[in-house]
């Protein structure tokens, strides 16, 4: 594939932002996941499929910092990334929700989505302290930057509710916001739909989009719903049991004879 | 009847300024508690090695003296100066800072991730081991602290409550001090932890680990911070119980006057620490007040005496039983 490439619906993506080269990742004797190379291009919304159990969100994690792959090179913007700590990842403009939502239950909407710009708050802790002068002129830009987002996922009804009181398609939605408050590069998504109704979807994939398409955001998502991946995703990873099976548009891994036995079930006879 | 209804107010209000130095120990527990998930028992300790190193930095005390000396025959003790008691107490923050840095640096570091019993026994083994750095450094003899607070009998509310009540009521001046003091220091915290970037992410931390190193915040960062103003706390405590009763080493125990504090306003909690202190403060005064009081002997047939030792314990004990997680802690409700 050249550098860069045309979606159907008009948008060039660009080149690299990340890509992952031969990862292998073991638990002990268990490997979860195995030599898997692939890209993610600047604007993309890039989709990571498989059954139950495959590794997507072992890899999800090899990206972000939690888990540590014992084989392979990750290459962000070009350059290879040395191991690194969660937050440092996160301070390199990786964001990421969470397939069970990570969110901080007793601080408010406004306070969990203000968390997301802690990169970005540079003040030092007697400053703060003092709170007059740098500190607060930093959180008032900051909030600025928040708010923008809490009208972008209309959710301004709840922004003094405390996280944990809001029903879990609110939650979801809040933890995306966090993720978005980082302004991030690239960003993660771990079954964002999950355990959502149609309407939730519908709206949640809407967000998706409008945040690729308005701050141009690289996009990486795992989903187990097939009708929405293959309606929102540039191109999808497809894995079973730890390997690659498929990696194409949404066209190419429909028609890819292993994806499909893989989702169906095959006699390995 | 109303000269002991006096008596019995005099009590109440002498047992809440105590209450109130029992929630400053108590606050340091809060603060790692909600942070870090750890049931810090060398909180009395710190605080104890606060006050040391606060007296032993303003009078020039040179620290590991006995060390130095055994080690190449010298024989020095003091640097000869005095410190005055500003400067003194900077170097003394300092040094609880320098302190947290090196517990995340040595302790916590390794232990990321381990059961809370054994963050627990850490903690004991920390409290004992700076109880033995505390010795050698400055001596196991009790220091008298020389800040300018102020001590002894407040004339105005005695020379007041005489006039209304024909009954002078006797409370301390450093009392009252510590109780404004501590009012200050909770005030301070809630804002900070409220308000400010590093107080977000004090929250976040204490609320989802993982969250919060996917935001970028660094939990080790995040601990030596926690840990700093624990210290500090630790060390305004030390100097308060110091300035009452001489710096010795059984400061060390009012870790354990914390505990049925911590109990009755749940480990999660700063008002619950400042309430809980409180009411165990002014419960034992009154209590004790009541059961030793002749009336009661007369009502009764016996009266009881020393019961500050144990009534902190069994109000606790009786809360374990109704409200486990205290009055202000957050309830433990685990989905199945």
């Amino acid at each position: 594939m050249s550098d860069t490439y045309e979606t159907p619906d008009g948008r060039t993506i660009g080149g690299k932002v990340l890509e992952m080269r031969n990862i292998t990742l073991r638990f002990g004797g268990v490997v979860a996941i195995k030599d898997i190379s692939f890209d993610i291009r600047e604007g993309e919304i890039r989709a990571i499929i498989g059954p139950n159990g495959a590794g997507k969100s072992s890899m999800l994690n090899v990206i972000n910092g939690f888990y540590h792959p014992q084989e392979g090179e990750i290459w962000f913007h070009g350059e290879k990334r040395k191991p690194m700590k969660p937050y440092q990842i996160a301070q390199q403009g990786i964001a990421r929700t969470f397939q069970n939502i990570a969110l901080f239950k007793g601080m408010s909407t406004l306070d969990n989505i203000m968390t997301g710009r802690f990169n970005q708050m540079k003040t030092n802790l007697l400053s703060q302290m003092l709170w007059k002068g740098p500190a607060e002129r930093e959180e008032v830009e900051n909030r600025e930057i928040v708010e923008k987002v809490i009208d972008f996922l209309e959710i301004q009804a709840i922004r003094k509710t405390p996280v944990g009181a809001l029903p879990y398609g609110l939650q979801k939605r809040v933890e995306l916001g966090r993720a978005l408050a980082a302004r991030p590069k690239l960003l993660l998504l771990d079954e964002p739909m999950a355990g959502m109704n149609v309407e939730e979807k519908e709206d949640m994939s809407r967000f998706i989009l409008d945040v690729n398409d308005e701050f141009g955001t690289t996009i990486a998502l795992i989903e187990h719903d097939m009708g929405v991946v293959m309606d929102i995703s540039d191109r999808v990873v497809v894995m079973d049991y730890g390997r690659k099976i498929g990696d194409g548009t949404p066209d190419e891994v429909r028609n890819n004879q292993d994806v499909i036995d893989a989702y169906l079930g095959v006699d390995h006879g | 009847m109303f000269d002991q209804f006096l008596y019995g107010t005099e009590a109440a209000i002498n047992g809440l300024m105590t209450g109130v130095m029992y929630s400053l120990v108590a606050l340091g527990f809060v603060l790692i508690f909600k942070a870090s998930g750890i049931f810090n028992y060398a909180q009395g300790v710190m605080a104890l090695f606060g006050a040391l190193t606060l007296v032993g930095i303003q009078s020039g005390q040179v620290p590991f003296a006995h060390l130095i000396n055994a080690l190449f025959g010298t024989n020095v003790h003091h640097f000869g100066w005095e410190l005055p008691a500003i400067l003194a107490i900077l170097l003394a923050v300092g040094v609880m800072i320098l302190f947290a840095w090196m517990v995340e640096r040595f302790l916590l570091k390794h232990l990321v991730n381990q059961e809370p019993i054994i963050l627990f026994m850490a903690t004991i083994g920390l409290a004992y081991f700076m109880e033995g750095v505390g010795d050698l450094m400055w001596g196991s003899d009790i220091k008298k602290i020389d800040m300018p607070i102020p001590q002894g009998i407040n004339n105005a509310i005695d020379s007041a409550t005489y006039d209304w009540f024909g009954y002078g009521f006797y409370i301390d001046n450093l009392d009252i001090t510590a109780a404004i003091i501590s009012v200050i220091l909770v005030v301070a915290l809630t804002i900070f932890s409220q308000y400010s970037t590093t107080g977000r992410a004090l929250r976040a931390v204490a609320d989802d680990h993982q969250a919060a190193l996917s935001v970028g915040i660094s939990l080790r960062k995040i601990w030596v911070i926690v840990w700093s103003i624990a210290g500090f706390i630790a060390l305004v405590a030390g100097v308060m119980w110091g300035a009452k009763s001489g710096v010795q080493f059984s400061l060390s125990l009012i870790t354990l006057k914390a505990l049925p504090v911590l109990m009755l306003g749940g480990f999660t909690s700063i008002p619950g620490a400042i309430i809980g202190g409180m009411v165990i403060g002014v419960g034992e005064k009154v209590f004790e007040f009541v059961v030793s009081s002749s009336w009661f002997g007369d009502a009764m047939g016996f009266t009881m005496n020393a019961t500050e030792n144990w009534f902190a314990y069994v109000l606790a004990l009786v809360f374990l039983v109704f409200r486990p997680q205290g009055l202000f802690g957050d309830k433990i409700i685990e989905r199945v």
